[in-house]
């Protein structure tokens, strides 16, 4: 795989909040398909558009095969990002990619059990603030086990050609 | 006819490292398994919290893209170990490929400073700096059998 790659791979930790989908999510539900999560902020200038834009590109490069891959995207800032900004942020990118939120608690305890850091950092001469945070992909295999995990900035190509691995003949 | 000798007894040492030399600069490497194991010992983190401030991991790793590039990190304490945004279970490894020359700041649990610094370099190319990174390679391995010692 282009990912670094976990062995022997573990289950992934369950994930239960709120979704953009209006209805409560859980990681467990998507079983039998390949998950990707991204952990990022809608109000992210650079990093987080780049990742859904290839994930979208990498999922249509995938063809049909595609329809197997879920994208969750988690956000590390559950302050700003409510379920109906998520959903109408990421249909963007594509209308099937979930987004997941929660409260500040619910949250940082997603954050916690993958091993994310998430930091808050104040917008000079404004009342706004971003956020710096972990920018990997996270690759959950049909079975639920964390697999593999890709930096930020590869290609869509290297994305489908994991994913493609992940999803199996 | 002594002169001739003795010169030719001059000449085939130094034919010997001139060949051994050229074959450094120019043979290709040797690419066998490309991962560049760490391993992070049982016991790290009761070190660790017991004070000790030893680095059970080099400070610096330096990986050679179509060589060794590759970092293969085995976690053997009982603990879980971040590695920059990894999260590694106890008894699980991470093999993490690099595939552009690169420098790499990770934070890491497993370090006393709490970070660590991953160079990948690109592959040798033929002549001198294929030559410089065979002999870097000599000098290396003396030091890390060293290090484990």
């Amino acid at each position: 795989m282009k990912a670094g790659v976990f062995d022997p791979p573990r289950p992934a930790p369950e994930i239960a909040l709120p979704s953009s989908t209006g209805t409560p999510l859980k990681l467990s539900d998507y079983r039998g398909k390949v998950v990707v999560l991204e952990f990022g902020f809608s109000h992210c200038p650079a990093v987080c558009p780049v990742s859904l834009a290839s994930l979208a590109a990498a999922k249509q490069q995938l063809g049909a095969r595609g329809k197997d891959v879920q994208v969750l995207f988690v956000t590390v800032d559950p302050a700003r990002d409510t379920a109906e900004r998520l959903r109408s942020w990421l249909a963007n990118f594509d209308p099937g990619f979930v987004g997941v939120t929660g409260s500040e608690a619910q949250v940082a305890q997603v954050l916690k059990d993958y091993g994310i850091s998430a930091a808050k950092h104040p917008v000079k001469g404004s009342s706004e603030y971003s956020m710096s945070h972990s920018s990997y992909l996270y690759f959950i295999d049909r079975q639920g086990r964390q697999r593999a995990m890709m930096p930020f900035g590869r290609p869509a190509a290297d994305i489908a050609h994991d994913l493609a691995i992940l999803l199996g003949p | 006819m002594k002169r001739l000798r003795l010169r030719l007894l001059w000449c085939l040492p130094a034919a010997c490292v001139a060949g051994l030399l050229s074959w450094a600069a120019f043979a290709p490497l040797a690419a066998g398994s490309r991962d560049a194991l760490f391993e992070i010992p049982k016991g790290t983190w009761a070190r660790r919290m017991a004070g000790d401030l030893v680095d059970i991991l080099p400070q610096k790793i330096v990986l050679t893209l179509g060589v060794n590039d590759t970092l293969l990190l085995r976690n053997k304490d009982s603990v879980p170990q971040v590695f920059g945004p990894v999260l590694i279970m106890p008894g699980q490894d991470f093999r993490l490929p690099f595939d552009t020359v690169s420098v790499n700041e990770f934070n890491c649990t497993a370090h006393a400073s709490g970070s660590m610094k991953v160079i990948v370099e690109p592959y040798p190319a033929p002549g001198l700096p294929r030559l410089q990174w065979r002999l870097a390679q000599l000098t290396q391995k003396p030091r890390k059998a060293a290090a484990r010692g």
